[in-house]
């Protein structure tokens, strides 16, 4: 097996026991999911707004080509900088070489997946320089020595009393659990480094193709004051990000809000297109996009697939996956935790590596039923499975249990046959009483499970026989 | 939603076919006081696992589809549907069962399964699966004819009433594939809310997961396990006597947790409810099933 496979096998084993955990989380997306019914009830047809969505979406990615190359000029013709960089290595070399040039010691960050896509706060840190999570929840997991537990709420696996034992212990001078107070905490300790920093980095919620703009959401206005203190601005992105239109933020920025955390409109909503003008009061004096590609366009070229590219990471599926809430963000050792993870690693990572999280799923469906702009995420993970196999990643023992298995079914008589000598062993095994033992065939089932009953006869044969069923 | 929309035109075309069809049966020839007796004639698909493990669901079907005065063909050629190998990425092992399923119940006019799992596997997945080979359209008009068992009740028979009885208090488990696949929410509820002494009580997260989902349940035991016993804490808080559903797989999963909980609440297939007309002193499942293999 996989290395990455065994980590989640045994991380999945034991955080799925781990009843507290259980506990938190489940409280975390009860209260989202108040949330978010509340918000989906402001819109007067939510399945509409999905699927308008979920059409910009399809017209973005399917005009990539045309969209990025709009956005780069006018952001160009603004003087700002474009770097479209085909994997992480060469995003990482043109911060880290960016700051070193510019003399760069400190530099705040909003949130950004990119950026723990491409593991960019280690690069930076390895050349001396001082990377501030600025966003409260990224803030708390960078205290932690962790990565985000989720994409959307990276702390969401803390509860009160954690943070506030974690903020005495780093921050010193507090010892309170009272929420309002630990953020004044974090607030005052935060803003110190904004005014220090020379850098901002932030994530990116859209590349606004028509208008040359980057819009950014948060509730802190961490990534504002981030954009708009220190002396450059880097804006990392997805080329996935881009859509046609500025009006059309005006059903994707409330979608994903609701979507996101169930409130009408996230608190602050800003669009930046370039370095400060000269008629302007603030903005930064450099402004560089960086236009991550990292496996994205041979997903493009999946046409089975290419819809993966919609997301807009708004975390709606992870809050509805029941595999998430047992495992928790954390197993999936990934980037991208939940559905869109198990869906979309492969295909940044490698399927060989992490086909695994497409086989951790009871293809439910409640991802697909929460996505707001419509992925069809569980029958992707079906073309995962199908792509593994056919790709020969899949153990050869499971290759021929169905192969045997086909064999079996392919005559109703092999079929009737075959199980009655099942049936059989395994009323003789239980009637033993080694149920659960390493003699059960159906051990694997029986580890967590009482053993089913089994019957002595088949549906079939009772029906030759004219049994019961009157 | 659009799946609903889809689907429920298809639907429609059916209901009015058959409807039509029925009326055009069932009138009285003139003079003749007493109605014709229309029988209707369905096939019944068993999955391979209710087949070998679960008979007596198969039976409590054909008891309530008599009762009702339905005509059972069971065509014994079949086996499985192939979604084991389907869902596990077998796609090239899935497709030969695939096309079997289709020859064996093409002359069926109507094929009902007591599994909403297997005929999401007919009508959602067979088009996919087969595209590009000789049978995919029929594949899709055998979907459009085959239906889960509570389905095929209130949509196609529409009848709520089965007549039966059962005086307990029974919480439904939405399966995955019969709510977001097939998008059926009301019909078996609507279905329990008419047997007589039956008390329907809703559980919390009804729509989560059990955690079944077919090789994940012994690949990833463990999350599959936690996930049934959120499950069985859900029935367990609204003091629920039964668990039922419209699929099999969910309940055998879920009857194991809860053995092995010791938990007072037992599983029963919505047919196995629906078969039961009169007060039976002891209804567990392995009381059923030493019923039927008498």
């Amino acid at each position: 097996m996989r290395k990455a496979a065994e980590e989640f096998l045994r991380d999945a084993a034991t955080k799925s026991a781990d009843l507290a955990h259980r506990q938190i989380i489940r409280q975390g997306i009860d209260k989202y999911n108040e949330a978010f019914e509340r918000g989906r009830a402001r819109f007067f047809n939510w399945e509409a707004a999905r699927q308008r969505c979920s059409e910009i979406k399809w017209e973005a990615v399917n005009h990539l080509d045309r969209y990025l190359v709009e956005f780069e000029e006018r952001v160009k013709a603004r003087g700002g900088h474009v770097f479209w960089a085909e994997n992480a290595e060469e995003a990482r070399a043109y911060i880290t070489d960016l700051a070193r040039r510019r003399g760069i010691r400190t530099i705040v960050k909003s949130k950004s997946m990119v950026a723990e896509e491409i593991h960019l706060a280690r690069a930076l840190e390895k050349e001396g320089i001082k990377v501030y999570e600025t966003d409260l929840g990224e803030f708390i997991v960078q205290l932690r020595n962790e990565p985000p537990y989720h994409i959307v709420t990276p702390a969401m696996h803390l509860t009160r009393a954690d943070i506030s034992a974690l903020f005495k212990e780093k921050l010193g001078g507090i010892d309170t659990e009272d929420p309002p107070e630990l953020v004044a905490a974090a607030r005052r300790w935060l803003r110190q480094t904004f005014f220090a920093a020379e850098m901002g980095i932030s994530g990116v919620n859209f590349l606004v193709a028509d208008s040359g703009m980057i819009a950014i959401t948060t509730n802190e206005g961490n990534a504002d004051l981030g954009m708009s203190l220190p002396r450059i601005h880097v804006a990392l992105a997805g080329i996935e990000k881009v859509i046609p239109r500025l009006e059309d933020l005006a059903i994707l920025w409330p979608v994903l809000a609701t979507a996101g955390t169930g409130q009408p409109i996230t608190c602050y909503n800003s669009l930046i297109g370039g370095p400060r003008g000269l008629n302007e009061t603030d903005g930064p004096d450099e402004f560089h996009v960086i236009l991550l590609d990292n496996g994205r366009s041979e997903l493009l070229a999946d046409a089975e697939q290419r819809e993966v590219l919609h997301c807009i990471r708004c975390g709606a599926c992870l809050n509805a996956c029941p595999v998430f809430r047992s495992v928790g963000g954390h197993t999936y050792g990934t980037t991208y935790q939940g559905p869109i993870g198990s869906v979309l690693t492969p295909h940044l990572r490698g399927l060989d590596e992490f086909q695994h999280l497409s086989y951790a799923s009871s293809l439910c469906g409640a991802c697909t039923d929460a996505c707001p702009v419509k992925i069809d995420l569980h029958h992707h993970l079906l073309h995962n499975r199908r792509n593994a196999v056919n790709e020969a990643h899949r153990p050869w023992t499971e290759r021929i249990g169905f192969t045997l298995w086909r064999w079996m079914t392919m005559s109703a008589g092999r079929f009737a046959l075959g199980g009655s000598i099942g049936r059989a062993t395994l009323r003789g095994v239980y009637a033993l009483g080694l149920e659960s033992t390493v003699l059960d065939p159906l051990r694997p089932w029986t580890k967590v499970r009482a053993a089913p009953h089994i019957p002595s006869k088949s549906f079939r044969a009772l029906w030759r026989k004219g049994i019961g069923t009157n | 939603m659009n799946s609903v929309n889809r689907f429920s035109c298809d639907f429609c075309d059916h209901v009015q076919t058959f409807y039509a069809t029925r009326r055009r049966e069932s009138l009285p020839a003139a003079g003749d006081q007493k109605p014709a007796q229309y029988k209707m004639k369905v096939a019944l698909f068993i999955p391979c696992f209710v087949d070998q493990l679960m008979p007596d669901v198969g039976l409590d079907t054909v008891r309530v589809l008599r009762r009702l005065g339905f005509e059972i063909d069971f065509p014994n050629e079949q086996t499985c549907c192939g979604q084991p190998a389907f869902n596990s990425g077998y796609w090239n092992d899935a497709r030969p069962l695939a096309e079997r399923f289709v020859r064996v119940f093409r002359s069926a006019d109507t094929v009902v399964c007591p599994s909403g799992s297997c005929t999401t596997m007919v009508r959602n997945f067979y088009p996919e699966l087969l595209s590009g080979t000789a049978l995919r359209d029929e594949a899709v008009q055998l979907g459009k004819r085959m239906f889960e068992f509570s389905e095929f009740l209130v949509k196609v028979a529409r009848r709520t009433d089965v007549g039966a009885t059962f005086p307990h208090r029974v919480a439904y488990h939405d399966a995955c594939h019969a709510l977001r696949e097939l998008r059926l929410k009301q019909e078996p509820r609507e279905i329990l809310r008419h047997v007589r002494g039956l008390e329907l009580v809703e559980m919390q997260y009804s729509e989560d997961c059990c955690g079944f989902g077919g090789t994940f349940a012994t690949k990833f035991n463990m999350i599959s396990a936690a996930m049934g016993e959120a499950k069985t804490a859900s029935a367990a808080a609204v003091h629920a006597d039964y668990l039922t559903s419209t699929d099999p797989s969910c309940l055998l999963h879920i009857d194991g947790i809860l053995r092995r909980q010791n938990s007072p609440v037992r599983t029963l297939h919505l047919a196995n409810i629906l078969a039961r007309t009169e007060i039976a002193s002891e209804c567990t499942p392995q009381a059923a099933a030493s019923e039927n293999a008498r």
